[in-house]
């Protein structure tokens, strides 16, 4: 049965190994997909190349067919997949800064880390910020503690808010992420002949 | 196909590879989040393996000021183990490899500063500092970041995860007019 570490199938110290190879995984395909680059991620919100909308749904849409499916040929206990609790109010208020963050600085914490090891002292920068930034949270954390903790709705997914089933929920999101790249790739012509630069 | 050219002092090097298909890209990526979940039972993430190098290198300084602190001790766990045995740490050093691996097959490993042309690269680097800072302190507040909260609980449908992902590009779409300069 999967998830395989959750059965015993190997100990804490060879997750680590495992850790080592999924990461290598996950930092080649973030290179390979230009997110090392700060000019390419940013042009996501100048509409001009929505390489990190394309990206990031086709990712989410195929771990989450994945999942499905390897939950309904009852390979899969889903119930030992981890899923945080939703703090709901914390999570908005922290989305919204980050993704100004994400602007402003160019880069996520993830693909900082591509960024730094192909070269980019931008992305070296960023890093030590992210570092002076947790830095800043952790001293004020007594301060925090309350709010972090607070409009805790517990383990909760869409399948639970929206009432609906497992199938019709992925199902419309496979819908929504179709609809989502058909967008995407009108909005980029569309925006390339208005600002008169091409698709990089 | 092979694409060389001769630089300034008569030298032959390769010219950066065109960046993958994002189509293709997010499948592999999919694949290899979808390979976390059904080997570890857990998605993927970033921020937390810095949050651990932080705490360690507070307990380092000022052992009693991160034992009283809640947001370092977890990191810090119980003591009966190395807090630097961390599952995220390993694989953010396998990110930096794998990155490094990738760049350099498609020789886009380059020593610069990536910005738009009418900006300086020490404005650039001032605004790559800011965005950081930021996004070190989001990233703790909302429990993740675009890959541990955005990319790994939009996979397993989380609530949170969604409505954070939501609330990042609305965040970026929101400022994205005021640090146009920067980039355009």
């Amino acid at each position: 049965m999967m998830p395989y570490f959750k059965f015993d199938y190997f100990g804490f110290d060879f997750s680590l190994v495992v850790a080592f190879i999924i990461g290598i995984g996950f930092g080649f395909a973030l290179e390979r997909g230009g997110f090392g680059n700060a000019r390419i991620l940013a042009a996501q919100f100048y509409f001009y190349n929505m390489r990190v909308l394309k990206v990031m749904f086709t990712s989410i849409v195929t771990a989450m067919l994945g999942l499905f499916y390897f939950t309904w040929i009852g390979w899969l206990d889903i119930s030992l997949v981890y899923i945080g609790d939703t703090y709901i109010v914390p999570q908005i208020i922290g989305g919204l800064l980050l993704g100004m963050g994400f602007v402003i600085g160019g880069y996520c914490p993830g693909t900082s880390v591509v960024s730094a090891a192909t070269g980019r002292t931008d992305g070296m920068v960023f890093i030590a910020g992210i570092i002076f930034g947790i830095i800043v949270f952790g001293e004020m954390f007594p301060l925090l503690e309350g709010f972090y903790n607070s409009t805790n709705l517990g383990r909760v997914t869409l399948v639970d808010f929206f009432g609906l089933s497992q199938g019709m929920l992925v199902f419309l999101i496979v819908l929504m992420a179709l609809g989502a790249f058909a967008a995407a790739e009108w909005g980029e012509r569309f925006f390339a002949k208005k600002n008169g630069r091409g698709v990089e | 196909m092979n694409s060389k050219k001769e630089n300034s002092r008569g030298e032959k090097e390769f010219e950066p590879k065109p960046y993958s298909n994002p189509y293709l890209v997010g499948f592999g990526l999919g694949l290899i989040l979808l390979a976390a979940f059904l080997v570890m039972g857990r998605g993927l993430g970033a921020s937390g393996a810095v949050s651990t190098v932080v705490a360690v290198g507070v307990e380092k300084i000022a052992p009693e000021h991160a034992a009283k602190n809640n947001f370092y001790s977890e990191y810090l766990g119980d003591g009966t183990s190395n807090p630097l045995k961390d599952w995220l740490l390993f694989e953010v050093i396998g990110v930096l490899v794998g990155g490094f691996i990738s760049g350099a097959l498609a020789h886009r490993i380059k020593r610069t500063t990536e910005k738009g042309p009418n900006v300086s690269v020490k404005t650039r680097l001032i605004y790559a500092f800011v965005g950081g800072a930021m996004m070190g302190f989001a990233s703790k507040l909302a429990r993740g970041c675009t890959s541990g909260l955005a990319l790994t609980g939009g996979a397993v449908l989380s609530l949170g995860g969604w409505a954070f992902m939501l609330s990042v590009f609305g965040g970026g779409y929101a400022v994205a007019y005021f640090v146009r300069r920067q980039w355009l």
